[in-house]
């Protein structure tokens, strides 16, 4: 099964301070270790909302909305999709990321057909 | 090799999760029944389930490379699998299973080895595990550390050209994959007993023909290579001619194939074969 991973991390996400070098070297640990055992298809991080735009569907009207967004700790800073067996596989993989703060967020990607 | 082991077919892990669990393995989702909520023990044996799919893979490369031989690899995985589901429940997760379940089935190699009948075959084990520790550090110290070589060795061990095809796909599935003999049986639509027989079988003719746990290189290389890719297209080969149907567990093979496929490239990136395949697949 695919599942996207949502990474939430609140204000941190809007400011443009980088990681420490040692945060980053664990982050880069973790993924590699991932990628080894074949569970990464995709990966991405987002750059902060206030370079991010918004499209407002009402009928016909469209409506262009600039960042930064308000809601920042619904806000998504990152993603994976990840190949496993399981939910639990999942939540397994991701208890041991290196993080020390933020929400991640596990969503299933069905495949209605084929794969 | 195996002497001193002796098991059913199915092991006391895979009927310890089997009756542990309600939902089908691969979908492990929770029964679509809210009001009811899981036993603590439950909860562990999920999450145990969950680490060994992770961990089974790493811990049994590692192992095969100490003792020189899958059968008895698995073997020593398992028992350290087996105390992870007596004491887990209760002591709770270790915070890191992996070294946990490692360290456990490296004592249990130790015994082992003391229980071997003869001095002989103890120093021989003792001799190869030496040998293969020194190989491992010499070699490439730097991918051995997170397993890369390990994976890979076994990986072309469970293909080895003395295997036939269909014992290739099911032991690699077994170790590598980290699916029971039951999965592998209702994947390929065939009765379990005739999945363990091939596993136990393939087993054997890869300790009488004492085949070396190794990552081939130079001229053997190609060859070899080709026997793990091969394996590979027929697992996914079969999934895909199973994605009509109604059930899931055949197309999860198409799944486990890409997944073999993605750790094969990223453990041997200059081999351009192997993303031939994976865009084929």
């Amino acid at each position: 099964m695919r599942v996207l991973i949502l990474a939430k991390e609140g204000e941190r996400s809007e400011t443009a301070t980088p990681p420490t070098a040692e945060a980053m070297a664990a982050h880069q640990k973790f993924n590699e270790e991932l990628v080894k055992a074949g569970v990464v298809v995709g990966s991405g991080r987002l750059s902060p909302s206030s370079q991010g735009k918004r499209v407002q569907f009402d009928g016909k009207k469209r409506r262009v909305i600039d960042g930064p967004f308000a809601e920042s700790k619904e806000l998504v800073a990152g993603y994976w999709l990840w190949q496993v067996r399981s939910i639990d596989e999942a939540l397994e993989w991701l208890k041991r990321a290196p993080y020390d703060g933020g929400i991640f967020e596990v969503r299933e990607v069905p495949m209605h057909e084929g794969v | 090799m195996t002497a001193g082991f002796s098991r059913s077919a199915r092991s006391p892990c895979t009927r310890a999760f089997e009756e542990a669990r309600t939902v089908d393995p691969r979908r492990g989702g929770a029964p679509d029944d809210p009001g009811r909520r899981e036993t603590p023990a439950r909860e562990a044996h999920r999450a145990i389930e969950a680490i060994w799919r992770i961990e089974s893979a790493r811990l049994i490369a590692r192992l095969a490379r100490l003792v020189g031989d899958i059968g008895t690899a698995e073997e020593l995985a398992q028992d350290a699998l087996v105390a992870a589901l007596e004491q887990w429940p209760i002591s709770g997760v270790p915070e890191r299973p992996g070294p946990w379940l490692m360290a456990t089935a490296k004592h249990r190699a130790t015994d082992l080895i003391r229980r071997r009948k003869t001095l002989g075959q103890k120093y021989e084990q003792l001799g190869r595990a030496i040998e293969r520790e020194q190989e491992g550090t010499d070699l490439d110290t730097a991918i051995d550390e997170d397993f890369g070589d390990d994976l890979l060795g076994l990986m072309f061990m469970a293909c080895h050209p003395v295997l036939s095809k269909d014992a290739r796909v099911a032991l690699t599935l077994r170790v590598l994959g980290g699916l029971t003999t039951d999965e592998i049986a209702r994947a390929f639509l065939v009765p379990v007993s005739r999945i363990a027989q091939r596993i136990v079988r393939a087993k054997r003719t890869l300790a009488e023909a004492h085949v070396r746990f190794e990552v081939p290189r130079d001229s053997d290389r190609a060859a070899r290579l080709a026997s793990v890719l091969e394996m590979i297209y027929l697992i996914f080969n079969e999934g895909y001619s199973a994605t009509a149907g109604e059930d899931w567990v055949r197309p999860a093979l198409c799944e486990d194939a890409m997944r073999l496929g993605r750790i094969l490239a990223e453990l041997a990136p200059l081999e351009s074969e192997v993303h031939g395949l994976i865009a084929l697949i």
